[in-house]
């Protein structure tokens, strides 16, 4: 039987199975010969852009407003200049800092998961300045400057990171922020899954006519920041979206060079060209870019709005710090669109150009102060999973019957096989 | 007494805790202008509005989803899925964000919302139109799964369950519509 079927089937070609391989992988040498780098300064056509399909151009190319000299030039530049670039500033600084804390925090065992954002940081930071404080935000980690944006104290983050007077007890991953009145929602992961969440967010503050609707900024970002969202898990987002208008920006995060995820040969929004989605690909490393990608979310379907935004940049350092997962200094500096670890140089460079000298002085003081508090973190005995007593506190109003009083010491004893604080 | 078979048991239920509380929308595929496949909406959008009772894409996960996003926000959704065999392309949503969300944030967000679907064999719906999923649901801590046996139950199960301030999977046994 078989031998029939070879025989009749002797002049067909042989299937074979395609793996998809990334153009080099952490260790080789990277190549971006390939990719198309437009001068800095955002094309004022941009702005315009009213169909999806006008914004085919943007999805391709990489949006920038710094230039190679981190000069910003274009139309767009001088509205943050004059607005957020303080605040920018300010948060790229005090970011980098809470990343130094943290990491060391990690490393000498006071948390368990830490992520760095090095490299990655001027995504947030644009975010943040660019966004009103009653927009909802629906992010990931490594988006750390989110939740300055209406002044989340980033030292009580630092604790919370310690789960010393961590408000949700240990039952999240440290990194997992979640904050209603700083509008920071419980992150799920890096997965795409909380994008038809953030829709639903917008589709609800259209429901109820709120006024955060008819602001130039939709109330919800949805800034996961997948690797490399897959189109699929955009889909459903997309679809619902699309047919009810809600005011909401999705964006990702695509990664030039990470060890596990994939380099994609094409952008994420030009992959996404049959979800009638406004796209923009934008340098992840160039805050004033980002910042002016984030204001270009209106309300409204006759006002342009980039609906899909993905940031190009790469991960300069992970933890746990494996030395395959990051870019040798050498290599950053043949990134395509510079190296994202001087996005804060940059910032620097052309916040100089617009404060005074006291005014520069006056945002790093702050900073500083900040690193200080920074070093005393210690995690308080008493604290952790051995309280078994605590695993329903702050949950119900009123706690279910079902659940039991709170557990005694003895109880604990009896499950854990030793004593507890 | 008035008589109500369970179609109508549901829909009454819905218009009762619609016309208390204007935060509760009723959303899914053919809800609105049809009134479901089983007409347990008929005549919501209607009375209600089309803001408050809507058609969605056929996308179970975005509807689940966004009833997610809408529960965070402070409305009170009831989502339909046609039928409980669509049901696995939500799954995770249900499982992971709308049941883990009052416990992952200590009570900070909170998810009343309704996932409201026809269960069961019995009307020749081969294998994707009979399946019973509802056990699947009654392990996951922090979510409901309610099934009313019949009319009376349903509508006040239902009215209960949209008050309820977390996640409830009211399942119907359609073999009895």
């Amino acid at each position: 039987m078989n031998d029939r079927i070879s025989a009749d089937r002797s002049n067909r070609p042989i299937l074979s199975l395609h793996v998809p391989e990334p153009p080099f992988r952490p260790g080789d040498e990277p190549d971006f010969s390939g990719m198309v780098i437009p001068s800095g300064g955002i094309d004022a056509e941009a702005r315009c852009c009213s169909t999806a399909a006008d914004t085919h151009p943007l999805a391709l190319q990489l949006v920038r407003v710094l230039d190679e000299e981190h000069r910003a030039v274009g139309p767009v530049g001088p509205e943050a200049r004059s607005r957020h670039l303080r605040k920018m500033l300010r948060d790229m600084a005090t970011v980098r800092i809470f990343d130094d804390r943290m990491y060391r925090a990690q490393r000498q065992g006071k948390t368990s998961f830490y992520m760095k954002c090095t490299g990655e940081e001027a995504i947030a930071v644009a975010a943040a300045a660019a966004c009103d404080f009653e927009d909802m935000h629906f992010p990931t980690y490594r988006q750390q400057a989110c939740s300055s944006r209406a002044g989340y104290p980033m030292l009580k983050m630092m604790f919370r990171s310690i789960q010393c007077g961590d408000p949700l007890h240990g039952r999240q991953l440290p990194i997992m922020y979640s904050d209603k009145e700083h509008g920071f929602f419980s992150i799920s992961g890096n997965l795409a899954t909380q994008y038809p969440q953030a829709v639903g967010w917008a589709m609800a503050s259209a429901i109820r006519g709120d006024s955060r609707n008819r602001r130039r900024l939709g109330p919800a970002k949805a800034q996961v920041r997948r690797a490399i969202p897959r189109r699929a898990d955009v889909r459903p987002p997309s679809t619902t979206r699309r047919s009810s208008s809600p005011s909401s920006t999705i964006s990702g995060r695509s990664r030039a060079f990470s060890a596990s995820p994939a380099p994609s040969a094409r952008p994420l929004p030009q992959r996404a060209d049959r979800l009638w989605h406004r796209r923009l690909r934008d340098d992840g490393n160039d805050a004033l870019c980002g910042h002016a990608a984030t204001r270009w979310a209106p309300t409204g379907r006759a006002q342009p709005r980039p609906d899909l935004i993905e940031y190009f940049s790469y991960r300069a350092e992970a933890i746990p710090p494996r030395r395959s997962d990051r870019l040798p200094p050498a290599a950053r500096r043949s990134m395509a669109v510079g190296d994202p670890s001087s996005a804060e140089a940059a910032l620097f460079r052309v916040a100089s150009g617009t404060m005074s000298a006291t005014a520069m002085q006056s945002e790093i003081s702050r900073v500083r102060k900040l690193q200080k508090a920074g070093g005393e973190l210690r995690r308080p005995a008493g604290q952790g999973f051995d309280r078994i007593g605590s695993m329903f506190e702050d949950v119900f109003d009123i706690r279910p019957g079902i659940l039991g009083a709170a557990g005694t010491a003895g109880e604990a004893r009896e499950f854990l096989g030793h004593d507890v604080e | 007494m008035s008589t109500r078979n369970m179609i109508q048991a549901i829909n009454d239920g819905m218009r009762c805790a619609m016309e208390k509380d204007d935060t509760i929308v009723v959303a899914g595929e053919d809800v609105g202008y049809f009134g479901g496949v089983f007409r347990a909406t008929h005549g919501l959008q209607q009375q209600f509005g089309k803001t408050r009772v809507f058609d969605t894409p056929i996308s179970e996960n975005g509807i689940i989803g966004a009833a997610i996003g809408m529960a965070a926000y402070g409305l009170k959704p009831v989502v339909e899925i046609q039928f409980a065999d669509y049901i696995y392309p939500g799954y995770d949503q249900i499982v992971s964000e709308a049941a883990r969300m009052r416990y992952r944030t200590a009570g900070e967000w909170t998810m009343p919302m309704v996932i409201r679907t026809p269960y069961g064999g019995g009307i020749y719906g081969g294998q994707t139109h009979s399946q019973s999923p509802e056990s699947l649901f009654t392990h996951v801590s922090g979510l409901r799964t309610v099934i009313p046996s019949n009319p009376y139950d349903a509508k006040g199960l239902l009215i209960a369950a949209i008050e309820d301030p977390d996640p409830v999977v009211f399942s119907k046994p359609k073999r009895i519509y």
